[in-house]
């Protein structure tokens, strides 16, 4: 499965460990919040990052007090149609201040990319080959935003009150 | 007429088809014997069991490009094997809307 | 009306290239129809009986001349001629090709006319009171606070993939006109002591399978702060709403649930996080979108015109103004509501000819504006009362100037069986008997204001259950057989409606309709007693009694 991240697909630095796997002796790990959460301090004091596939059924509260630990954290999408990671992404950009690798898992296919990206994804494990080499494309489909969020992005109605001051300042 | 959006087990009650939308236009389509659609009921495979029902339906909805939302309906058949749609919603999928109609001559509904 | 610039034709025009793409992918088979199904949702594309269906949507119900022209186009070149206005203030078109449908959204795209979101789980068309901007005693135009919230809503990344669809609704006369409290968020626009504007919010309205009237959690919540409030609901909504089973997964079940006093909570919990945050409406904004509403230049007019005087001499055109005609806050001006209920006719349908001729009428008579109601009736918000008998003799030929709006046969009936796949039985032919058996205007204007309504599944796309007369089509045993309530109310004394008696059948229908209005009017307490009055005063027995007596 392509990683796209920065707009292009790179390879993958973190590794995904399933419960009951051991993990391997070095490099970045991506593992579940249940067993995080037993004894994150054993992960953290590994030489690789660590990272966290959160579900999203779950609150991200309890994951706040090690984020600016973590090296990764995932959320999920079981099909595109289920869009709570939307807002949890949202809270841990916008409320949390999370800085890392948020990284979007599941059925994460082109027609969701400007979502995820406007709601603070960064990193994208991409169902479709095809999908991932169309991801630079495909975030270019939008450039008007209606709705604030933490991308930064000026919204419609910002932009309009500049082109009004600038009009009016006669520029 | 329950919405056969709704069918969860396939249990046929007498002969029946498959029907679907055509995918590039909507039009109405029924599955035929040589893994094709027609939009002509006559030409649709009729299945008699439950079994084959399923399978009918299974080999039509693997055809994603070219049919959508592909599902079992009954049949009737006439004189010299004629098929006819078996129930209202079928009637109206191949003729068309009743609007027009005398709202009293109610049409027949067997399934 | 809105007058759309740069930035919202760009925004539509970007959909209309993304959707064309999808579209491409689709029918190369590089898009499964999985996949692709809740994307041509999002476009308002449905897969019906016979073809596909195409929502287009008409914002908070107004259309410009230009628009509707152009709507009557789509009519005639990827469709069959006609369209049919929704209770929801959209149109659909009922035979459209998929292939040919970006070509059909980049022809509307050119007059600011889009699809987005008028179906998928995610954010609906928020509507509004056909006579905002022009009624008597309104506060303010909700329109603007709609526009605002259209935008807010309009492919909003966190809230495009719901648990269900959303829909909004606001009014702001003392007559709601919207049906506010059968909306997921309905908005009450008023005022408080310090002459400010806000919204009484309520939640979790919504009719289908579990019908719920909708129940306030906020009695105001300013302007500035309307944005970030609705976006805590819909975050809760996102996060918490059911997602396991699609009849339970509405926000309505949620506040069910919960409960309102813990819905509310959660609600403000989330909200005093976000309240000072990016989403606050300074004036500046909102002056802005007030700014690109136009309204007329009315001219000052008399109240009773010549033309009025001499044309009060008809006594069709007499019937059609006492019935079709509506007070204006200008004065000399006038609302007047263009009935789509023709005798015989399928409620709410205007072919593309008639969308043609009464653009050119808008354009003559109300300053190019066209309205759309909930009741599936059209409206013309600027008509200069001098210019009455002119423009009913116009309507007359077109076939639009049927005078029974509000009354029996000015019935809203969703398009089951005909069109609809969720349908279980026909509305059309049920309502196109009673506007027969109920021709006679005499007969009707006795009846007076009784609205009917007809659903042809539980989905209650045609509001059966806060009609005064509320029909349901059901089926039994390969059957078509419906059932009868009574005394619903969609306005701001909403109810539902209650089972009067065992279903009929279809044959049956409008002999039982015409057996309940002989009880009414033997049981009414005096003329002017409205039938859904009755009906709460007396209950429902004496009706059951008289209608089933003999069945």
């Amino acid at each position: 499965m392509p990683l796209v991240k920065g707009g292009k697909i790179i390879p993958d630095q973190f590794v995904h460990v399933a419960d009951g796997a051991e993990l391997p002796a070095e490099g970045s790990v991506l593992v579940s919040a249940a067993r995080f959460l037993e004894d994150p301090e054993v992960l953290f004091a590994r030489s690789g990052k660590v990272g966290v596939v959160w579900p999203n059924s779950r609150d991200v509260d309890d994951l706040v007090p090690y984020l600016d630990r973590l090296g990764s954290v995932a959320l999920v999408f079981p099909t595109f149609r289920d869009g709570r990671a939307y807002s949890q992404a949202r809270l841990l950009r916008e409320r949390y201040l999370y800085r890392g690798e948020l990284r979007a898992t599941g059925q994460v296919l082109r027609d969701q990319f400007v979502f995820m990206l406007r709601a603070g994804f960064d990193t994208f494990e991409v169902k479709k080959q095809a999908d991932a080499e169309a991801f630079a494309q495909t975030v270019k489909r939008y450039s008007v935003f209606y709705q604030p969020t933490g991308d930064g992005r000026i919204t419609a109605l910002h932009r309009r009150m500049q082109l009004r001051h600038s009009e009016s300042a006669g520029l | 007429m329950t919405s056969p959006l709704e069918q969860k087990k396939i249990k046929i009650a007498g002969p029946s088809i498959v029907t679907a939308n055509r995918t590039w236009d909507g039009a109405v389509i029924y599955r035929t014997p040589r893994q094709n659609w027609s939009a002509d009921l006559a030409d649709a495979a009729i299945v008699r069991s439950s079994d084959d029902a399923r399978a009918l339906l299974a080999e039509s909805a693997a055809d994603d490009l070219g049919a959508v939302g592909a599902y079992i309906a009954p049949v009737e058949i006439g004189e010299g094997g004629k098929v006819e749609p078996g129930n209202l919603r079928e009637q109206i999928r191949r003729s068309g809307v009743t609007i027009g109609l005398n709202v009293n001559v109610g049409l027949p509904v067997q399934v | 009306m809105y007058a759309y610039d740069e930035i919202d034709r760009t925004l539509v025009n970007e959909r209309v290239a993304e959707f064309r793409d999808q579209v491409k992918r689709r029918l190369s088979g590089e898009l499964s129809e999985d996949e692709f199904k809740m994307l041509r949702l999002q476009n308002g594309v449905y897969l019906q009986l016979h073809a596909y269906m195409f929502r287009v949507a008409i914002p908070y119900g107004t259309l410009s001349s230009k628009q509707l022209r152009r709507l009557a186009h789509v009519a005639r070149r990827y469709d069959r001629g006609y369209g049919h206005f929704t209770t929801r203030q959209n149109i659909q078109f009922n035979w459209i090709k998929l292939a040919e449908l970006p070509d059909a959204l980049a022809d509307l795209a050119e007059v600011g006319i889009h699809s987005m979101q008028t179906s998928g789980n995610n954010t609906r068309n928020v509507t509004s009171d056909q006579w905002a901007g022009v009624a008597p005693g309104e506060i303010e135009d909700p329109r603007i606070w709609s526009e605002i919230l259209r935008q807010y809503t309009t492919l909003h990344p966190e809230f495009s993939f719901l648990p269900r669809k959303f829909k909004f609704a606001i009014t702001a006369s003392a007559h709601d006109r919207a049906a506010i409290k059968i909306h997921d968020i309905g908005l009450r626009l008023h005022k408080n002591e310090a002459g400010e504007t806000g919204f009484e919010v309520m939640v979790g309205g919504g009719l289908g399978r579990t019908p719920f009237i909708g129940k306030t959690i906020k009695p105001f919540v300013h302007g500035r702060d309307l944005l970030s409030y609705v976006e805590a609901i819909m975050r809760v909504y996102n996060q918490y709403g059911r997602r396991d089973n699609i009849y339970k997964a509405r926000i309505k079940i949620l506040v069910h649930e919960l409960g309102v006093e813990k819905f509310a909570q959660e609600v403000e919990e989330e909200w005093q996080q976000t309240r000072d945050g990016a989403l606050k409406l300074d004036e500046e904004v909102v002056e802005d979108i007030r700014s690109r509403f136009y309204y007329p230049a009315y001219e000052k007019l008399p109240h009773m015109p010549d033309e009025l005087r001499k044309a009060a001499q008809d006594p069709k055109f007499e019937a059609w103004r006492t019935n079709s005609v509506f007070p204006h806050k200008a004065q000399g001006y006038a609302i007047v509501t263009i009935s789509l209920k023709p005798v015989g006719g399928p409620p709410g349908d205007a072919t593309a000819d008639q969308m043609d001729a009464l653009a050119d009428l808008a354009d003559k008579y109300s300053f190019g504006e066209i309205r759309v109601g909930h009741e599936q009736n059209l409206a013309l918000p600027h008509v200069a009362r001098r210019d009455l008998p002119a423009l009913w003799k116009a309507l007359d030929k077109l076939g639009l100037a049927t005078p029974n709006v509000n009354l029996i046969s000015d019935i809203i009936a969703c398009p089951g069986l005909d069109y609809c796949s969720l349908a279980n039985a026909r509305s059309i032919p049920i309502a196109q008997e009673l506007t027969r058996r109920f021709a006679n205007h005499d007969v009707a204007n006795l009846i007076g204001r009784l609205h009917i309504n007809i659903s042809g599944c539980i989905n209650a796309c045609g509001h059966h259950h806060v009609g005064h007369i509320g029909i349901l089509g059901v089926e039994k045993n390969g059957e078509e057989v419906y059932q009868i309530t009574i005394g619903g109310r969609a306005d701001e004394q909403a109810e539902l409606g209650t089972l009067i008696g065992p279903a009929v059948k279809f044959d049956e229908v409008a002999d039982v309709i015409e057996d309940v209005v002989e009880a009414y009017l033997a049981l009414r307490s005096r003329p002017d007693e409205l039938f859904v009055d009755t009906v709460k005063r007396l209950g429902v027995e004496p009706f059951r009694e008289r209608v089933y007596a003999t069945r």
